[in-house]
C-alpha cells in the first residue's frame, strides 16, 4: 500500500523538468533576490529630508515603485494575521463578541490618514533612529486600510458557518488547531480573498499618503512611489509625475495578473456548490503555474510540515461540547466584565475630554466649532455622492446590462477604483489655479477622484446580477424608460448601489484630510473644512484629537441613520 | 425488589447508551422554558438498530445530539458505556442528512479527518481510510472532491467518514432524506447488506426518520416519539428476518399500525388545547390552503374512507408532507381521523366541492369557529380604533407558548389562513395586520 502511495511522487520526480517548470523556478528565485534586494534598504539610518533632497530621476522609479509594494504586501501579512486572530476571537467569545465587534465597526469608520502622526511618533520611538520605525508606521497605515474589511469578512463567515460542519467538527472530534484550518479558514477563505483584493487595492491611496509625513514640523520621506509623486509636485516635474502615474498602473494591473486573479480562481475551491458563482473565475497565470510540476512537490513538504505542526498543536485541545455554565455564576461574570470595560470607558472618555479642555490653544469651545467645519466637508461629502450617483449610476447599468461591455469594463473600472487619485492631484490644482476655481468647490473634485468609482464599479456588478428573465419580462410586457427603472432597475440595483455608496462615502471622508489642503510647487490652497483643519493641526494633539473624533462621529451617525436603514431595505424587501 | 434492581442495572452496563429522564426545554423571549423533549428513558443495545420515529417537532433531531453529546440535555442523563457524558460522546458517530462534506478536501482526505483528530499516522491513516471507502463502494473516488459526486455517492462519503473510526454506535439523522427515491431506497439496501453480513464496523445503529416504511425496513425496534413535548409514546420491536420486502402482508401491516399510532390520538398533540392565562389556544401545522383544498379534493375523489398510508404512497408524500395538512384538516373540521384512515366530514366535503368563492366562505366560517388565532387577530382587529394592529403584539402573546421561530410560523400560518378567508390584511413591510377595506367605499 504504501509503495502504491509512493508512486505519483516518483513519476513526478522521474518526469523531465518541462519549460514551464524552469519558467516558473527562475520566475521564483527572481522575486526571492528582489524581496531581499529591496529589503534591505529598510534599516538605513533615519534623518529628516526636504522635498527637494528626494530625487526625482526616473532611473530610481523601479527601485521606488518596489519598495512601496513590498510595503504592501508586508502590511497584508499583518492584515491577514489580525484578521485571523481578532475574527476569531469576536466569534467565538460570547463577551469578547460584544466589545470588539463594536470597536471593527468604529475602526471602520475613523478616518485612518488624521492619526498617521501619532503613529509615526509611537513608532519612531520604538525604533529609534532607524528607518524602520518610519517604515513600520507606513505598513500600519496601509494595514489600516485593509484589515478591518477583511476581519468583518472573517466574523462574518465565522458567524455564517452551517451548523452541521460545527457538529461534524465536535462529533469527530477534532483538535481546535485542525477544526481551525480545516473548517474556519477555508470556509472564510473566499470572502478574505475578494476583500483583500478590494482593500489592497483601496489602500494604494494611503501608501502615497504614508510615505511622506511630517512629525513636529520636520519631514520625513520614505523611498517609494508616493515620495518620488511628492517631490516631483513640489518641484513642479510634471513629465515626472506623468512617468509615475504610468508606474503605478503597471503595478496595479501587475499585482492583479500576478497575484490576485491567480488567487480568485484558485480559491473557487473553497465554494459550496449551493453558491455557485454565476461565473467561474480564471486565470492564466495560475493555469500556467498547475501545469507545472512546482505545485505537487511544494504540496508534498506542506503536507509534512502541516503533520508535524497539527501534533505539536494537539496541545491546544479538542473541539467539545462546552459544559454548561450555572447561571447564576455566568451573571456574576457578565457583572464583573462589564463593570470593568464600562470603568475603562469612562475613565478613557474623562481623560480625553479633560486633555481637550485644559491643553494648550485647546478648550472644550473646540467641538462646537469641529462640528461647523464638519459640516461643510458633510456638504462635500454629500454633493460628490448626489453627482456621483447622476453621473454613474445610468453609465453602471448600461455597462452592467450589457455583457460584452462589461467584460471589457470591467478590468477598466478595477483599475480606476485601486488608482490612488492622489497622483492625480497636481493636474487638477494646475487647472483650478488656470480657471480660478476655488479649492472649496473643487475639493469636491478632488475627494470624488478616488470615491466614484466604487458608486460605478458596485453599479455595475448589482445591473449585471439582475436575471435575464426578469429583463424578458420587462420587454414583453413593454414596460420601458422610467417605468422600467422604477419597477426592475432601481429596486434590483439598490443593495449593490448601497455598498458602492457607503464605501464611496467613507472614501471621500479620508479624502478629504489630502483634498482639503492641496500644494503645487510654491501654492497652497486650503479649503474650509474639517478635512483642512486636521492637516493643520497635525503639531497639536488635543485640536487633532477633536478633529478626528468629530470626524468619526459624522460617519458613524451618517452610516447608522442612512445607510444601515437602505440596506435593510435592500435586503429584506429588493433582495433577488 | 433488589433483583429486579440488579438486573435493570446489568442491562444498564451492558447497553452502549442509556438515555436516562432526559428532558430538554429552550427559553423562550418572555422568560419561559418550552419543553422539547419530556421524560425520555431509552437504551442501546449491542447488536441492535433502533429506529426514532417522529413528525417534525417532535424533537427526535434533538433527542440525537444530546446522545451525540453535541447539545447538553436540561436534565438527566445521557451514559455511555455507564459514564455520565460530560461533552461529545466519544462512542458515536454521526451521518448527516446534509452529508456535511467539506468540499475543500477530497473523498479520502474526508473520510481521513477523525483518524487525524485521533493522531493515527499518516501511512495507517491512508490505510484505514482506503479500506472504509472500499467497504462502502466508493473505490476509484478516493481523489474526486465532493463537488464531482452525486447525491448518493456523497452520503456513502459520510458513511465511510463515520464508519472509519469504528465508533460504538453509528448514528444517523435522516440520512436518506436529502437523496432521489432510487438512490435512497439503494442505499438502504446496501446498508442492511452491509449489516446482515456482520461485516459492519459499528456494534449498533441509531436512526432518526419521518419515513415509516424506512424505520420498519432497518429496525429491530421503532420508538415513535410525540409531538409538544416530545415524549416516546410506544415502542415496537419488529422480529422479521432482513432483508425485509416491502409487499410482504407482514410488513404492510406493521406499517399500518404504525400509520394508526401516528395519527390516533384520543387528544392529538396538534389539538392539545391549554387554558394559560385565560387564552384558548390551539398549536396549528404549518399547512398552505393550497395544500388543504388540494388534499381535500383527493380524500373526496378516493372516496369514502381513505387510507393515509395509501394516499401518501400514491401521491409520493412524505408523512412530513402529509401529517401537516391532515392535522390542518381536523382542526378545521374538514375531516375526522381514525386509526390511519381519513374521513371527510360534511363541511369537507362542501369545502372540496365548492367553486372558488364558496370554498373561501366555508373556510372562513371554520376558520373563525374553529382556530382561536385566527378569531383572536379578526376580534382584536374590530374592537382597535383603526382597525390596525401591529403584529408585534400577537407574536408577543405566542411567545408564552414558543419559541421565537416557531411563534413566527404560527402567526405567519395565522396570517395566511386569515387573508385566503378574507377576515385580514397583512402589511409585511410594516409588520402591520388590518381588517380588509371595504369593497365599494370610498
Amino acid at each position: 500500500m504504501s509503495a502504491l502511495r509512493g508512486l505519483p511522487v516518483r513519476a513526478v520526480l522521474r518526469r523531465r523538468f518541462s519549460p514551464v517548470d524552469i519558467g516558473v523556478l527562475v520566475a521564483v528565485m527572481v522575486a526571492i533576490y528582489l524581496v531581499l534586494r529591496v529589503g534591505k534598504g529598510l534599516t538605513v539610518s533615519l534623518s529628516p529630508t526636504g522635498d527637494s533632497s528626494i530625487s526625482t530621476n526616473p532611473s530610481h522609479l523601479p527601485y521606488d515603485a518596489a519598495r512601496s509594494l513590498l510595503r504592501m504586501f508586508i502590511a497584508l501579512f499583518f492584515s491577514m494575521a489580525f484578521t485571523l486572530v481578532y475574527g476569531y476571537a469576536a466569534a467565538r467569545s460570547r463577551r469578547a463578541e460584544k466589545v470588539l465587534v463594536p470597536i471593527l465597526d468604529i475602526l471602520q469608520s475613523v478616518p485612518v490618514l488624521g492619526f498617521l502622526t501619532f503613529t509615526v511618533t509611537a513608532f519612531i520611538a520604538l525604533f529609534p533612529g532607524s528607518e524602520l520605525g518610519l517604515e513600520a508606521a507606513s505598513i500600519f497605515a496601509i494595514f489600516t486600510a485593509q484589515a478591518w474589511n477583511l476581519t468583518f469578512s472573517f466574523y462574518q463567515s465565522e458567524k455564517t458557518l452551517p451548523r452541521e460542519l460545527d457538529e461534524l467538527s465536535r462529533s469527530l472530534r477534532l483538535t481546535k488547531w485542525q477544526r481551525f484550518w480545516k473548517i474556519d479558514v477555508p470556509n472564510g477563505a473566499i470572502g478574505l480573498v475578494w476583500n483583500g483584493m478590494m482593500s489592497f487595492g483601496g489602500s494604494w491611496f494611503f501608501l502615497v499618503a504614508s510615505e511622506a509625513i511630517s512629525v513636529k514640523n520636520q519631514k520625513f520621506h520614505l523611498p517609494g512611489i508616493g515620495s518620488y509623486v511628492g517631490a516631483a509636485i513640489a518641484k513642479g516635474y510634471l513629465g515626472d509625475v506623468g512617468l509615475a502615474i504610468l508606474t503605478m498602473i503597471a503595478l496595479v494591473i501587475g499585482v492583479n495578473i500576478l497575484f490576485w486573479r491567480p488567487l480568485t480562481a484558485w480559491c473557487e475551491r473553497y465554494r459550496f456548490e449551493t453558491t455557485e458563482a454565476a461565473e467561474v473565475q480564471r486565470s492564466l497565470v495560475l493555469d500556467l503555474l498547475l501545469r507545472s510540476s512546482w505545485p505537487r512537490l511544494v504540496g508534498r513538504a506542506r503536507v509534512r510540515i502541516a503533520e508535524r505542526l497539527g501534533r505539536a498543536m494537539r496541545i491546544l485541545g479538542r473541539d467539545d461540547t462546552p459544559a454548561p455554565v450555572p447561571a447564576g455564576r455566568r451573571k456574576v461574570g457578565d457583572i464583573a466584565y462589564w463593570t470593568l470595560i464600562g470603568a475603562a470607558l469612562a475613565y478613557g472618555a474623562y481623560s480625553a475630554i479633560h486633555y481637550v479642555a485644559t491643553a494648550p490653544h485647546a478648550g472644550l469651545g473646540l467641538i462646537p466649532h469641529c462640528v461647523v467645519l464638519g459640516a461643510a466637508t458633510f456638504g462635500r461629502v454629500v454633493v460628490l455622492l448626489i453627482f456621483g450617483t447622476l453621473v454613474w449610476v445610468p453609465i453602471g447599468v448600461w455597462i452592467g446590462l450589457n455583457p460584452r461591455v462589461a467584460r471589457l469594463a470591467q478590468p477598466v473600472v478595477q483599475v480606476l477604483a485601486s488608482f490612488p487619485a492622489n497622483f492625480l492631484f497636481p493636474f487638477a490644482v494646475l487647472a483650478f489655479i488656470k480657471l480660478g476655481i476655488s479649492i472649496n468647490i473643487g475639493g469636491i473634485l478632488l475627494m470624488s477622484l478616488g470615491a466614484q468609482w466604487y458608486i460605478l464599479f458596485n453599479t455595475v456588478a448589482g445591473a449585471s446580477a439582475i436575471p435575464s428573465d426578469l429583463r424578458e419580462t420587462m420587454d414583453v410586457y413593454g414596460v420601458h424608460r422610467w417605468q422600467r427603472w422604477k419597477r426592475l432597475i432601481m429596486p434590483g440595483i439598490l443593495g449593490a448601489y448601497v455598498t458602492g455608496g457607503i464605501t464611496a462615502a467613507g472614501g471621500a471622508w479620508n479624502a478629504s484630510i489630502v483634498a482639503e489642503v492641496v500644494t503645487y510647487k510654491h501654492t497652497t490652497l486650503t479649503a474650509y473644512g474639517l478635512g483642512a483643519y486636521i492637516v493643520q493641526n497635525t503639531g497639536n494633539h488635543a485640536r487633532l484629537l477633536c478633529g478626528i473624533a468629530v470626524m468619526s462621529l459624522y460617519v458613524v451617525v451618517v452610516n447608522r441613520l442612512l445607510w444601515r436603514r437602505l440596506y435593510h431595505l435592500a435586503e429584506t424587501r429588493y433582495s433577488l | 425488589m433488589d433483583s429486579k434492581v440488579s438486573t435493570r442495572s446489568a442491562s444498564k452496563r451492558r447497553s452502549i447508551v442509556s438515555v436516562q429522564d432526559l428532558t430538554k426545554t429552550f427559553p423562550t423571549r418572555d422568560g419561559g422554558e418550552l419543553p422539547v423533549l419530556e421524560g425520555i428513558n431509552l437504551d442501546v443495545q449491542p447488536g441492535e438498530i433502533v429506529a426514532l420515529l417522529g413528525k417534525s417537532g417532535s424533537g427526535k433531531s434533538t433527542l440525537l445530539r444530546c446522545i451525540a453529546g453535541l447539545i447538553v440535555p436540561s436534565s438527566g442523563t445521557v451514559s455511555y458505556r455507564g459514564a455520565v457524558l460530560k461533552g461529545v460522546n466519544p462512542g458515536v458517530s454521526l451521518v448527516f442528512q446534509t452529508f456535511a462534506l467539506l468540499p475543500w478536501l477530497t473523498v479520502q482526505q474526508n473520510v481521513e479527518l477523525g483518524l487525524e483528530a485521533q493522531g493515527v499516522e499518516p501511512a495507517e491513516r491512508a490505510r484505514r481510510a482506503l479500506e472504509a471507502i472500499d467497504l462502502i463502494g466508493l473505490d476509484g473516488f478516493e481523489s474526486a472532491f465532493p463537488k464531482e459526486l452525486s447525491g448518493g455517492m456523497r452520503q456513502r462519503v459520510g458513511f465511510a467518514r463515520a464508519l472509519v473510526v469504528d465508533p460504538d454506535l453509528l448514528l444517523m439523522d435522516e440520512p436518506f432524506s436529502a437523496l432521489d427515491v432510487l438512490t435512497a431506497e439503494n442505499l438502504r439496501t446496501e446498508l442492511v447488506e452491509l449489516w446482515q453480513a456482520g461485516e459492519f464496523p459499528a456494534q449498533a445503529i441509531l436512526i432518526v426518520t419521518h419515513n415509516i416504511e424506512e424505520a420498519v425496513i432497518f429496525a429491530d425496534r421503532v420508538i415513535v416519539l410525540g409531538t409538544n413535548p416530545g415524549r416516546i409514546r410506544t415502542e415496537l420491536r419488529i422480529e422479521m428476518a432482513r432483508p425485509r420486502d416491502r409487499r410482504s402482508p407482514e410488513f404492510e401491516a406493521l406499517v399500518d399500525e404504525i400509520y394508526g399510532i401516528m395519527t390516533d390520538r384520543p387528544s392529538p398533540a396538534a389539538l392539545v388545547t391549554t387554558e394559560q392565562a385565560g387564552v384558548e389556544h390551539v398549536m396549528l401545522p404549518h399547512a398552505s390552503v393550497d395544500g388543504i383544498a388540494g388534499l381535500a379534493e383527493l380524500v373526496l375523489a378516493a372516496g369514502e374512507e381513505t387510507d393515509l398510508a395509501d394516499l401518501a404512497g400514491v401521491v409520493g408524500f412524505e408523512i412530513d408532507d402529509l401529517f401537516p395538512l391532515v392535522d390542518a384538516m381536523t382542526i378545521l373540521g374538514f375531516a375526522t381521523v381514525d386509526n390511519g384512515h381519513i374521513h371527510l366530514t360534511e363541511t369537507g366535503e362542501a369545502f372540496a366541492a365548492a367553486d372558488i368563492q364558496r370554498s373561501k366562505e366555508i373556510f372562513r366560517e371554520a376558520a373563525l369557529t374553529r382556530v382561536p388565532i385566527v378569531r383572536r387577530i379578526h376580534r382584536s382587529l374590530q374592537h382597535s380604533v383603526d382597525g390596525t394592529l401591529r403584529e408585534g403584539f400577537f407574536l408577543d402573546l405566542l411567545h408564552g407558548h414558543y419559541s421565537d421561530d416557531e411563534s413566527r410560523a404560527q402567526l405567519d400560518t395565522a396570517i395566511d389562513w386569515g387573508r385566503y378567508a378574507e377576515l385580514f390584511e397583512y402589511d409585511s413591510g410594516r409588520g402591520e395586520i388590518s381588517l380588509p377595506a371595504p369593497a365599494g367605499v370610498g
